[in-house]
């Protein structure tokens, strides 16, 4: 199932399941995660899966790299995890002052914002994977005629709630944060609780996004 | 209120409560976070004969200045710091690594880091502060850990009880400096031409301006990518080596982004972790490469190194 393991440094081991990114594969490693998550295996300190990736971090005074690589190697896969399967609807304001890059993509694009736009909000995403910042969602696919690369350099603070575009996936910057994603907009939602320490992330892995623009207007009075 | 707190007169640029932080939250993007330079905080905490894991206050640069009221305890102050001790009208300079006892309405006031950026101060009792997912350490670009997941403010409390006998400890010791930082090459090193291969184990970097707990950015001659600037966004861990498309190095350190999507071209060994945090704007670095195996080495003799150092409290 796995097709190459190796290490990343000295702490860490590196699961490769494949270049592809589609649901298929990306549930090959959320079942890997979950089933290593339920062996809480000594000395293994993270396990950060993602499209098609999954990281297994251990502390190095505990043990190493041999030894984590034989556990993840020799792992029962014991139970079918099914993933969760929410819908969720976010809202999402795109003018100009919360579309940080909406200009720049009318050029790498060659298209109006307008269309862009319909393009976006005209589809539902899958969530692929939480991470980067607490509770941050990357969901796909977005359509291929948007596709656009990381900015060359990474901003240092994008705005809280910012909606960001890069390759075939987008995704929602839960807190301010350093980021090189292309912003298109802002939600005024919380998608991040940390009070609620068993279940802070609003999307998980499997849960579906759909996105619904709104004016400034209602941005503005969303949380009153 | 407890009768036991210390006042907050002035909070210091970046000064936080810190452990070893919380474990096992990547996969939902939380990091561990935890104290920059663990050797000085074991230290700290050994010194006060404090359980590992104990709460510090972690500062950057300038830390706080803090005003005690309450019955004499024990506080410990750790790294290359410069600070004051007032009691009464006594002005008394400060000594890193020996115990100094405050009594009611004594301050400390923590001037500042000299050549390095993180200092350590460590208190012999209890601090009433919250847990989040079982760790204090305070995460402020998500607003987890302690003091509601922010910074320490100007005049606000630190409410401490279950003071510690006031024994009297020391140690003589000094933090060695970092020339080069030892490095694994990263699964993505190959996405690098040939020459810039060579360039980024050649080539002198320097910190920026643009560095804090989440990650370091380094400014040098730019490295060339010659497969994609982009990769499919996956995991990172502490010491990762990204390389944006402009072609400058970040370093993820303990409050870093769990997800990333810019190549990995090497990954900093673990023994050089603490002493890479200290590296002030300015400071230049080189990488040298090392295997699995002498990272595996590197690694058992700093920990032998700092239980050594331990050893040797008086």
């Amino acid at each position: 199932m796995i097709k190459n393991i190796s290490n990343l440094g000295d702490a860490a081991v590196y699961c490769d399941f494949g270049d592809e990114v589609n649901k298929e594969i990306n549930s090959k490693v959320i079942n890997y995660f979950q089933n290593l998550k339920d062996c809480k295996f000594e000395g293994i300190t993270n396990l950060t899966p993602s499209y098609n990736k999954l990281i297994v971090s251990f502390d190095l005074s505990i043990t190493n790299f041999e030894k984590t690589k034989k556990i993840i190697e020799n792992l029962e896969i014991k139970k079918n995890y099914s993933i969760s399967k929410k819908k969720i609807q976010i809202p999402v304001c795109c003018e100009d002052e919360y579309a940080l890059d909406l200009k720049k993509l009318e050029r790498i694009l060659n298209k109006p914002t307008d269309e862009i736009l319909d393009t976006f909000f005209s589809k539902e995403y899958f969530c692929y994977m939480t991470g980067f910042i607490a509770g941050m969602p990357f969901l796909g696919d977005i359509d291929k005629n948007l596709h656009a690369k990381r900015l060359e350099t990474p901003r240092v603070k994008v705005p809280k709630g910012s909606i960001g575009l890069t390759e075939q996936f987008c995704n929602i910057y839960t807190f301010e944060s350093p980021g090189g994603w292309n912003i298109i907009g802002k939600t005024p939602l919380d998608v991040f609780d940390s009070l609620n320490e068993d279940n802070p992330n609003l999307i998980n892995p499997g849960d579906t996004v759909g996105f619904i623009k709104i004016n400034k207007e209602k941005y503005k009075n969303y949380n009153e | 209120m407890s009768e036991n707190f210390f006042k907050v007169i002035r909070a210091g640029i970046n000064t936080t409560f810190q452990d070893l932080g919380r474990n096992n939250l990547n996969h939902i993007g939380i990091p561990i976070s935890g104290v920059m330079d663990k050797r000085n905080y074991i230290i700290a905490n050994k010194i006060l004969q404090n359980d590992p894991g104990y709460p510090v206050i972690e500062f950057a640069y300038q830390g706080p200045r803090l005003v005690y009221h309450g019955e004499p305890l024990n506080i410990l102050v750790a790294g290359d710091v410069k600070f004051k001790i007032f009691k009464n009208k006594n002005e008394i300079e400060g000594k890193c690594y020996k115990t100094i006892t405050l009594e009611d309405h004594n301050e400390i006031d923590l001037i500042s880091t000299n050549k390095s950026v993180y200092g350590y101060l460590a208190i012999g009792a209890e601090l009433n502060i919250d847990y989040q997912w079982k760790s204090c350490s305070i995460n402020t670009r998500a607003n987890i850990g302690s003091n509601n997941g922010k910074k320490l403010q100007d005049n606000q409390m630190i409410e401490v009880s279950k003071i510690k006998e006031l024994s009297r400890r020391k140690l003589d010791h000094i933090n060695s400096k970092i020339e080069n930082i030892r490095v694994i090459k990263g699964t993505n090193f190959h996405y690098f031409s040939k020459e810039s291969q060579a360039k980024f184990f050649k080539k002198e970097y320097s910190v920026t301006k643009l560095t804090d707990r989440m990650g370091m950015r380094l400014e040098g001659e730019r490295l060339d990518n010659i497969i994609n600037t982009n990769i499919k966004s996956e995991g990172l861990v502490k010491g990762v080596i990204q390389i944006p498309a402009d072609g400058n190095p970040i370093i993820m350190l303990a409050d870093h982004g769990t997800i990333g999507g810019y190549p990995k071209i090497a990954i900093v060994i673990s023994a050089d972790f603490d002493r890479l945090s200290q590296l002030t704007p300015g400071s230049k670095i080189k990488f040298k490469e090392v295997n699995l195996k002498d990272a595996e080495t590197i690694f058992k003799l700093y920990e032998m190194e700092t239980n050594n150092i331990i050893s040797k409290i008086l």
